[in-house]
């Protein structure tokens, strides 16, 4: 962007908020929304704790876990949804009542029948991420070119061949995108079980910080988790271009 | 020498009519046909009747080409012989034995190349060996001879996106070839080619037919073209499809690939098959 001949960086304008955010920080307007720069010395402040490391650790593992077995199960579903009829009739409506339906509402569920440690943790992240994966991996082998479909079969590839030269490959750019937005989806999970069960990592730290009215430690936190969020999706897109790239030329 | 054969007498061999130049012909004696199609009618669900009681017999190592107007079924007849469309009625035998799906002695060449975009030349071209398990060094050192026989020496390691529509379609039939098939099927190869690298394109693949002594099964809406490439010529009319008439053409193949196009039986040839298509144009 261009002012008065100027050429403006593209992040200026987190400058321009930063700043908003100080001037009403120290304006006193509400007690809601304590200075950026407090927030910030209270961040490195907490950066030192363990409990913040240990939440992290919790986080991270949780996220990772519930992410690979979201993604494990997710696209081999997907990929057998596109390709096998019955099995689409089937598994269809489920995963798209799931999709669309508030999952945080399943959580306590989850909860009780796992307790309040992190295999619901990651039960969450689960739940949150596999149904973008399994619809975009579907839609992704649903788009593979009959052509190559019908070369797979000629040249006599077995079904496990078909599945592992063709399809995975010829669906790869849409299965990514479906990656890439089940990962966002499992950041929201892994934030929303450790939350609701409140009593582990950042969900423990959060009650401690709301019930005594901790802004400032709220705040921090809060910059550290959508910071998280917005370095995985930066570092997804910039994988998913590289293999676009490869698989551009569908025909 | 054009030899028009009504249809009942598909079995004759290719070159029972010796031509004036020579034999262009590989050496093709067995009177009966590698590929036999028996009787096959395909209705698709809906009621769309696509090929009524079609018999047919291929002579082995000839180049025969399907050809008839548009939407006339050729390509379904082709798929099916390929074992990859299931017909509604008849049999096809390949080599005596009953098509029930592919095998390995039919390989195909696809109009929209139908290559991974995600593998290189090589790997694209030695896919068929891939598939069947043949050792990477045995595999690369086949598909590199016939990436070398269809002209792309040295484009070994580009990518599909990288090459013109005709290189693509050179790297499928270097996969077609190096699986060493007795049948190799093409469905209108060229369609997706512009004019100039069609023409070398049939030139090249004449000089192919000849080197590679296979049976050439190939599907095209082009005149000229069959004319051009065909040993033999089988017209089916418009859908139901049946076969109208078969032609035998035999051109002097082995010289000069413009004079096959100036020769007065090549002409003739066009002008004749012309006269019978165009009652359905008109």
């Amino acid at each position: 962007m261009l002012i008065g001949g100027y050429r403006i960086p593209a992040m200026a304008s987190l400058v321009v908020w930063a700043i908003v955010w100080e001037i009403v920080g120290r304006a006193d307007l509400t007690l809601l929304i304590p200075p950026l720069s407090a927030t910030l010395v209270r961040l490195a402040e907490i950066a030192g704790t363990e409990s913040f490391w240990e939440a992290v650790g919790i986080t991270a593992r949780t996220f990772a876990a519930g992410s690979a077995v979201a993604i494990l199960v997710g696209v081999p579903v997907g990929i057998l949804m596109g390709r096998v009829p019955l099995l689409d009739r089937l598994l269809l409506p489920w995963v798209n009542v799931f999709i669309s339906a508030p999952l945080s509402a399943l959580v306590p569920v989850i909860m009780a029948i796992f307790g309040f440690g992190e295999t619901t943790i990651v039960l969450t992240v689960v739940l949150f991420a596999i149904w973008i994966v399994i619809l975009d991996a579907r839609a992704g082998t649903q788009s593979i070119s009959p052509s190559l479909v019908e070369m797979a079969r000629v040249y006599g590839a077995s079904r496990w061949q078909a599945f592992s030269k063709i399809y995975v490959l010829s669906a790869l750019p849409e299965i990514l995108t479906g990656i890439r937005l089940g990962l966002l989806r499992a950041v929201k999970g892994v934030i929303i079980g450790q939350l609701l069960v409140s009593v582990v990592g950042f969900g423990r730290l959060f009650e401690i910080y709301s019930s005594n009215f901790l802004m400032e430690h709220m705040w921090a936190m809060l910059i550290v988790l959508f910071g998280l969020a917005f370095l995985i999706d930066t570092l997804l897109g910039a994988i998913e271009r590289r293999v676009d790239y490869f698989a551009g030329s569908r025909n | 020498m054009i030899t028009t054969l009504p249809a009942g007498s598909a079995g004759m061999p290719p070159s029972a009519h010796p031509g004036r130049f020579g034999d262009g012909i590989p050496a093709a004696a067995a009177p009966d046909g590698i590929v036999e199609v028996r009787g096959i009618s395909k209705t698709y669900g809906g009621g769309v009747e696509a090929l009524n009681n079609i018999s047919l017999t291929f002579p082995e190592g000839a180049l025969t080409s399907l050809l008839g107007p548009s939407g006339c079924g050729k390509t379904t007849l082709l798929k099916i012989i390929a074992g990859l469309v299931a017909p509604t009625a008849g049999e096809i035998l390949v080599k005596g034995r009953r098509v029930t799906g592919p095998g390995p002695e039919r390989s195909f060449v696809f109009q929209d190349f139908a290559l991974m975009p995600w593998a290189t030349v090589l790997r694209n071209a030695a896919f068929g060996l891939e598939l069947r398990g043949v050792a990477r060094s045995e595999r690369e050192a086949v598909a590199e001879r016939y990436i070398e026989a269809v002209g792309l020496k040295g484009f070994e390691h580009k990518y599909p996106h990288e090459l013109s529509g005709g290189m693509r379609q050179r790297v499928g039939l270097a996969r077609a070839l190096a699986v060493n098939a007795d049948v190799v099927m093409m469905d209108e190869p060229f369609s997706a080619v512009d004019e100039q690298t069609r023409r070398r394109f049939q030139e090249d693949l004449l000089r192919l037919v000849a080197q590679e002594r296979k049976t050439f099964l190939f599907v095209t809406h082009s005149i000229e073209e069959a004319v051009y490439v065909s040993n033999r010529i089988v017209l089916l009319s418009r859908r139901p499809s049946r076969v109208q008439r078969i032609i035998e053409i035999d051109l002097p193949r082995d010289g000069d690939p413009d004079r096959i196009r100036r020769h007065p039986d090549y002409l003739d040839t066009v002008e004749d098959i012309w006269q019978g298509l165009r009652h359905y144009v008109e």
